[in-house]
């Protein structure tokens, strides 16, 4: 039991920002590495539903210790590097791609006060950081000098990078409405009406360019296992192979928890307490990406090129004018 | 085999490189080695590399007797075994003017047409793999394709290497209740291929990725040797079934597919619609299926007289052929197989070159290889 008197003193504690930030980052760290083992198993449990077959089923209860033995398996894998690769930037590369990823996750509003620092540049400060993860994935293209994971790695650095322009325009239109850039006051914003309907256009590009950054199917170009084996992470294998991979998972988190904070109200919502709304949304957001993961077939590199710099970025600037215009009214 | 010194790294031009595709690659149906060169993304050279699987069958018949060789000819396209069945014992039957009974040929109607639903369930599933629907619509043909198989379980338990079509026959009669299930499954599989047809043909991405993609024209196809579907995707409308009309077919009611634009969508509709007129043929014969003798009175020891005989059918990729040559002893003198799958791959290079390579593996989808049969 925890006396009040305790709990002042935690909050005396988390005062401090440099304590703050540490158990911000131990309890994120932590916490996202577990929700992404069950997320892994969900995932391949939902696709396989989806496609007529059973999926894990041999290890545990519904074989959710699956992602366990399989984890289990890639850590105690020999650690190969291939004869020819750059090996300090073969191994950094997984280390630089997880860290990255959970850089963005310090100003993510889990709750009302469930922030581990309200930046008052919150936003930039995000696409800021999320654009680094660009290095690491051409880090691991290059490195271990294979073809794949060179042209894996070009097509991932062409996709980001085009992306991030439709992304940031899509989110202008937001903070147009809030008319701040701290994270935490975006939803605040919303207690009267979510974004998704003022903001609409701005939501459906901001979802294309979230989804695109997440790299997963139809836009996982960097992968494309039919095309490109394994692409960027072709030669990875074991402990490095499952650190890239979590990185990516890490992205496709964040992308549904970014929609579900910037257009589907936050922690807003009746009933429940607010980090429950805002992981239910999450979550329904993550399930969309799955099911297109199982029905739709990949774009090719220079459609979704065409798709990025011709139709969402006029979308997109289309809705700041539009806003702009609603502001000024 | 094609010479790989043309590819020493000082004849590459600025920003190109060498990139080997296969054979151990998740999409070369089997083991296809493709050395391609690029630029960027952009295919510029393809050298398509074969014998992987090459296990010299053609050679092993000429040590077998005459009906031995039914068993090796299900090991060359193992999607449509029935069809390389049907090719041989066609071609020995021409060289012995050996006299077929009536239900023996409207079963292999019926066998022959199933098969060709089940290798066009594959080739419409394995293209989604292609294109990137990582096997969802796998799944989905290959349950209806399961329930042919089952079929093919009960009539000669294989599912696989079926060794049904003898020499003057079939091997056994059809089993009790096989026309009513025959019925039942070609109920479903009519009605799954129209969800199939909802799955690629109203995806606009598949649109995209398929149409216009790989174009093949009805000239160069019929000057390069394109068959089956690769072919009739390309406007031709021809078809073995109709131009030597083997066993009993000029009996039913059907029409030949055809493309329109000979791009990759078009041999996938293709495709789709022939598993429409198979099941049609099917029907129909189920509908006349006289009773009778299965197999006609041969001797033990199969001696043909010295010639030579040609035997072709429409397999599910396109005209396969037998050639035996006899010399009047129990074993063929030389068998030589014309198989649709390598006449389809050799096009590879004039289709995919030019494209990018994300191209290159829907392209070669599209052609649709069996390495059993271009390896031989």
């Amino acid at each position: 039991m925890v006396v009040p008197a305790e709990v002042g003193a935690i909050a005396n504690l988390l005062a401090n920002p440099w304590i703050r930030g540490a158990a911000g980052a131990v309890g994120f760290a932590s916490v996202i590495s577990g929700s992404l083992l069950i997320l892994i198993w969900l995932e391949r449990k939902f696709i396989a539903r989806l496609q007529h077959r059973y999926g894990p089923n041999r290890v545990g209860k519904y074989g959710i210790l699956q992602l366990v033995v399989d984890g289990i398996k890639l850590f105690t894998k020999e650690d190969i590097v291939p004869r020819d690769a750059d090996k300090l930037i073969f191994t950094l590369a997984p280390i630089v791609g997880f860290a990255v990823a959970l850089l963005p996750f310090l100003v993510i509003p889990i709750g009302e006060n469930l922030i581990v620092s309200d930046l008052n540049i919150g936003i930039l400060y995000l696409l800021a950081v999320s654009s680094l993860a660009v290095v690491p994935t051409l880090m691991a293209g290059w490195s271990p000098n294979n073809k794949y994971n060179l042209l894996g790695g070009m097509r991932a650095a062409a996709m980001m990078i085009s992306y991030e322009v439709p992304m940031g325009l899509a989110i202008i239109g937001v903070v147009m409405l809030t008319g701040s850039l701290s994270m935490v006051d975006i939803v605040r914003a919303q207690e009267g009406m979510w974004f998704i309907i003022p903001q609409f256009i701005g939501f459906v590009v901001f979802v294309v360019a979230a989804f695109v950054e997440a790299a997963r199917l139809p836009f996982d170009l960097p992968e494309a296992e039919s095309e490109l084996v394994q692409g960027w992470t072709t030669e990875y294998s074991g402990m490095k192979f499952a650190m890239l991979l979590f990185a990516e998972y890490i992205h496709s988190i964040l992308a549904s928890l970014l929609i579900a904070i910037l257009f589907l109200g936050g922690w807003y919502g009746p009933v429940l307490p607010g980090p429950v709304w805002l992981l239910l949304k999450t979550f329904l957001v993550l399930l969309v990406l799955m099911w297109m993961r199982a029905t739709v077939p990949r774009v090719r590199i220079d459609q979704l090129l065409n798709i990025g710099w011709k139709i969402l970025i006029p979308l997109a600037l289309l809705n700041i004018a539009i806003t702009g215009i609603y502001k000024l009214v | 085999m094609m010479p790989l010194r043309k590819f020493e790294y000082k004849e590459l031009g600025e920003g190109r490189m060498v990139v080997n595709i296969g054979p151990q690659h998740p999409s070369t149906h089997g083991v296809l080695r493709m050395v391609v060169e690029v630029e960027g993304e952009r295919v510029i050279k393809i050298i398509p590399v074969i014998g992987y699987l090459h296990r010299g069958i053609e050679k092993i018949f000429e040590n077998r007797t005459y009906i031995q060789g039914i068993p090796l000819t299900d090991r060359l396209d193992y999607l449509s075994s029935m069809a390389n069945n049907m090719a041989y014992c066609r071609t020995v039957e021409e060289l012995l003017d050996v006299k077929v009974p009536e239900r023996a040929e409207y079963i292999r109607v019926i066998i022959l047409e199933l098969q060709r639903i089940a290798s066009h369930l594959c080739s419409i599933g394995f293209y989604g793999n292609d294109v990137g629907v990582t096997f969802t619509a796998m799944m989905y043909t290959f349950r209806e394709r399961e329930r042919i198989l089952d079929l093919f379980e009960s009539l000669c338990g294989a599912r696989l290497t079926y060794n049904y079509v003898r020499i003057g026959g079939v091997s056994q009669d059809l089993p009790q209740g096989f026309e009513e299930r025959a019925k039942e499954t070609l109920d479903v599989i009519e009605k799954q291929v129209d969800e199939y047809e909802d799955f690629f043909s109203d995806n606009e991405i598949f649109l995209r990725r398929t149409q216009g993609v790989g174009v093949l024209s009805a000239k160069d196809a019929v000057n390069l040797g394109a068959t089956g579907p690769v072919l009739r995707g390309s406007g031709v409308k021809t078809d073995t079934r109709v131009t030597d009309p083997y066993t009993i077919y000029d009996r039913f009611d059907w029409e030949v597919i055809t493309g329109k634009d000979g791009d990759c969508f078009s041999r996938y509709y293709v495709w789709l619609n022939e598993i429409r007129q198979s099941i049609g043929i099917v029907r129909q014969a189920l509908k006349d299926l006289p009773e009778g003798e299965i197999k006609a009175k041969l001797p033990k020891v199969l001696k043909p007289k010295p010639g030579e005989a040609y035997g072709r059918i429409e397999s599910p990729r396109g005209e396969l052929a037998f050639h035996i040559i006899s010399d009047g002893s129990t074993n063929p003198y030389r068998v030589k197989i014309r198989s649709p799958a390598f006449c389809n791959l050799s096009l590879l290079p004039h289709v995919a070159e030019g494209w990018l390579i994300a191209d290159l593996i829907a392209i070669l989808g599209s052609l649709d290889p069996v390495f059993g049969e271009v390896d031989r």
